[in-house]
């Protein structure tokens, strides 16, 4: 028999160990999974996970690493502030979305106006879109204490329709022959969110994220309000003894989150993305939620897991078109290492034991 | 064989040679000593002496790297506390283990193997505290007891398993004089049928009154076995630290000016469980130490929340020197120089999962300089935390070491000094040596009399008796958020205080 003990420390070593169990769980159960539906289970595991770098497609794919990693660890670099202190948005997708409308929306006024600052002003409407949206779930848990948790989540649905309704409705392109969706900001250059570096993928998105993983590094380290954050997350009434009200934490860690998750909308909408349609929310604001808790909460962390991430995106598409895997392959997978690494996380709390018997 | 130890046929529990190793720590070593049926044996012992592993070790919480131990002449080697209360051990912990939304008799079903049917239960509990002494009602929430009440639900839940030995950890830290009687009475009743009783405590005059024989621990060995009635309290307190206790020493002091006003503070209850304030008015003066008194539950952590600034109140309530901070959070009281320590050492004072060196960022971030615009100092917070430690003898490996790590006596010194050293105007503190080691405490409240000395005022809100009459110029009681008019501390007996306070609102009182 073997059983659970609680640990009194962590040992360091295990905070960088379990994301690693988690990801060779996941490739291991991912294998078998394929094996029964009667693919190669090596061929599969190496498609995801490998080719998309160093296979004979990789030109193709490598630099869709970045464009699908930057997303995420803007989402994720602002979320993992407010889940170190306790705060638990769940709707940085309703953020995203609601920040490429608005950020959209600059652009679709101004067209077809000429000038530099049109893109700043997408992207402070972006970001101000995300944070009014997440503002809502601040103020509603300040106010009347509802759970942030539901709140955020059920504005993602709202957000959705707002978009449908956007693509259908205030924002359809006068000549786009009937068809749902915005104009093509990709086509309209001053809105637009262009490769910067030829063959990098990397677009303004990518500087925002690496921006944000330096500067929430900075804010959580060095900074006396992460020191406040990390404390609320493990002692909210320490936390309050210090001088942190709460209220104002609850509002910082939401509107952080939120505006964050907007930008990150933006840069899609003027970039990769081309264009406000139903489908604007293409899931980053979930998956980032698996990039913060796969990185450890920690922005280092949080650049790998969203590399690691980004694989897992350009893999499972290439895995569809060379193998015929089917489409969800890809949630399979994020779902997959979201469970290993929480069920592994039990190992930072409890060790494993044989039983003695008395 | 340690001197004095007495290992006849009557002992109960019998424990020979029990060693135990932390990693860096040797806590137990070479422990031998015996307990008698029919006999009430003190523990004794500082923070860190190594009482609390022992005790685990007896309860099965942790298994003993060697020597042995005997229950009722058998082997003793618990794998777990359900295998040691099997045996007949019973423990009653310092802080309980009891859900508020629960009665008294679900409280206590949740606590056996195999509860009986809920009248069986309920009928037996009423048998158990009508037999010793224990007031105590079945189908009462466990919200609405006190201190002492909800000590009771643990000691029956402990009496139904008819223990061969019953241990107690600093049992009497939350109760009025009055109910310390009750338990003695109730403990003595216990003995005379034939149970053990190890007494874990710091309080050395109950040990005197009331334990049949002491073992004294230091560093993780016994050092002496004796009977306390034949000692002093005095004599006593050098066994357990290993030399002379420095009496504590109140000279020197001369009260001045008014530094801080409360006036008619009135504050709704903050919880469900919480105590409104009503109308707190007091004056504190400069080298003036004023003790508060009373029952925990009664105002006290609203008070110091208030005090604090964690909690704001209504404009001209709280004035230091003159300036209104009523308004002003925790930092910008702390600026303005009224600092506070609260009762929780663990996740208030303290965040148990951060440094030492962390924990100093809490409170001591603008007094200090450790923080400016917005940017952590870490190098100066760590010289601060290693000042502390030095200043405060906190017995611990450096700044690097996390807060949970330290015993309760390290962490308050720790948590005191911390806000000492940061020279405020006014320091208000709540149960400043709550659990903590004879040693540990009078450290502590030297350094408030010194405190006060230097010119500063100091409130200390505390249940424990003797410490009020012992630092404070001045004494009021606190009851049911109400604060009385303060007294002059000189002069007044333990006995007029047990009565202003817990005889003034309705205690139960000992049905023999």
């Amino acid at each position: 028999m073997i059983r659970l003990v609680p640990r009194t420390e962590t040992p360091a070593l295990l905070q960088v160990a379990i994301p690693l169990l988690a990801v060779l769980a996941t490739m291991l159960a991912g294998g078998i999974l394929f094996g029964v539906m009667g693919y190669d289970p090596v061929a599969a595991i190496k498609t995801i996970f490998w080719d998309p770098l160093f296979g004979p497609a990789a030109s193709y794919s490598r630099p869709q690493l970045l464009v699908k990693a930057a997303p995420l660890i803007l989402i994720a670099s602002g979320l993992a502030v407010g889940f170190r202190a306790g705060i638990w948005n769940i709707g940085a997708e309703g953020q995203y979305i609601v920040g490429a409308i608005t950020g959209a929306a600059v652009a679709l006024a101004a067209y077809p106006a000429q000038g530099m600052w049109i893109f700043p002003a997408m992207v402070v409407a972006g970001a101000a879109g995300g944070w009014a949206w997440g503002m809502v779930p601040a103020l509603l848990r300040n106010w009347f204490g509802a759970s942030e948790i539901l709140v955020s989540l059920m504005l993602v649905y709202v957000a959705q329709r707002i978009a449908a309704w956007m693509a259908f409705g205030p924002m359809k392109n006068p000549e786009g022959f009937g068809f749902p969706g915005s104009r093509n900001l990709q086509q309209y250059p001053p809105a637009s969110n262009p490769e910067l570096v030829a063959g990098t993928g990397a677009h303004w998105g990518v500087v925002a994220a690496a921006a944000a993983v330096l500067a929430t590094w900075f804010l959580m380290s060095r900074h006396i309000r992460g020191f406040h954050l990390r404390a609320a997350g493990l002692a909210p009434r320490a936390a309050r003894f210090a001088g942190v009200r709460p209220e104002t934490l609850v509002a910082f860690c939401l509107g952080l989150s939120g505006a964050l998750a907007g930008m990150a909308g933006l840069f899609e909408v003027a970039g990769p993305a081309g264009q406000i349609t139903d489908k604007v929310g293409v899931g980053y604001g979930f998956t980032a939620i698996i990039v913060a808790f796969l990185g450890r909460l920690h922005p280092v962390g949080i650049l790998l897991a969203g590399l690691l991430l980004a694989l897992t995106y350009i893999g499972g598409e290439l895995a569809q078109l060379t193998m015929n895997l089917p489409a969800a392959t890809v949630q399979v997978f994020q779902g997959m290492l979201l469970f290993f690494l929480l069920g592994f996380d039990l190992l930072t709390r409890y060790r494993i034991a044989r039983r003695i018997t008395a | 064989m340690t001197k004095g130890t007495n290992l006849t046929d009557a002992a109960v529990f019998r424990a020979q040679g029990i060693g135990k190793s932390y990693p860096g720590v040797r806590a137990n070593d070479d422990v031998s000593f015996s307990v008698e049926a029919g006999e009430i044996h003190a523990l004794l012992g500082e923070n860190g002496a190594g009482k609390s592993t022992l005790v685990k070790m007896i309860y099965g919480l942790v298994r003993p790297d060697d020597g042995e131990m005997t229950l009722n002449g058998q082997p003793h080697q618990p794998a777990d506390p359900r295998a040691a209360r099997a045996a007949g051990v019973a423990m009653v912990f310092q802080h309980f283990s009891l859900f508020d939304a629960l009665t008294v008799a679900e409280n206590i079903a949740l606590g056996m193997e195999n509860p009986p049917h809920r009248h069986a239960l309920s009928a037996r509990i009423a048998q158990v505290s009508q037999d010793f002494g224990l007031p105590l009602n079945p189908a009462r929430r466990v919200v609405t007891l006190s201190a002492g009440e909800r000590q009771r639900v643990e000691i029956i839940r402990c009496l139904l398993q008819n223990p061969r030995l019953l241990i107690m950890d600093e049992p009497t830290s939350v109760l009025t004089p009055q109910e310390a009687e009750l338990l003695f009475a109730t403990l003595r009743k216990l003995a005379d049928g034939g149970t053990a009783i190890l007494y874990i405590s710091h309080k050395l005059d109950e040990i005197r009154a009331h334990c049949d024989r002491a073992t004294i621990l230091r560093h993780g060995r016994v050092v002496d076995s004796c009977d306390p009635r034949a000692h002093s309290a005095r004599t006593l307190a050098a066994m357990m630290v290993g030399g002379e206790m420095r009496p504590i020493d109140r000279s020197g002091r001369r009260t001045g000016e008014v530094l801080l006003q409360v006036r008619a503070l009135s504050q709704p209850a903050p919880t469900a469980e919480g105590t409104a304030l009503k109308g707190v008015t007091l004056t504190l003066r400069a080298g003036e130490i004023l003790g508060i008194g009373g029952v925990a539950g009664n105002g006290q952590d609203e008070l110091l929340a208030a005090l604090s600034g964690e909690v704001r109140s209504a404009p001209g309530t709280v004035l230091l020197e003159g300036a209104d901070l009523s308004r002003l959070g925790p930092e910008g009281r702390r600026v303005a120089g009224l600092l506070a320590a609260p009762e929780d050492r663990l996740g208030h004072a303290a965040v148990p999962d951060f440094s030492l060196t962390d924990n100093t960022l809490l409170t001591a971030g603008a007094r200090k300089g450790l923080v400016r615009k917005g940017l952590i100092d870490r190098p100066a917070a760590r010289a601060y935390a290693a000042d502390v430690i030095r200043a405060f003898d906190v017995r611990t490996p450096g700044p690097g070491t996390t807060a949970k790590a330290l015993s309760g006596g390290n962490l308050q010194k720790f948590v005191i000094g911390r806000e000492v050293m940061q020279t405020p105007r006014v320091l208000a503190v709540n149960q400043p040596t709550w659990g903590v080691d004879a040693g540990a405490a009078a450290a502590v409240r030297q350094s408030l009399l010194d405190l006060a000395r230097s010119g500063a005022g100091v409130i200390v809100i505390s249940q424990d008796l003797d410490e009020l009459l012992e630092l404070s110029d001045r004494f009021c009681a606190l009851n049911e958020g109400r604060l009385s008019d303060p007294v002059t501390t000189e002069g007044l007996t333990l006995d007029r205080i047990g009565l202003m306070l817990g005889g003034a609102h309705g205690m139960e009182v000992a049905h023999p």
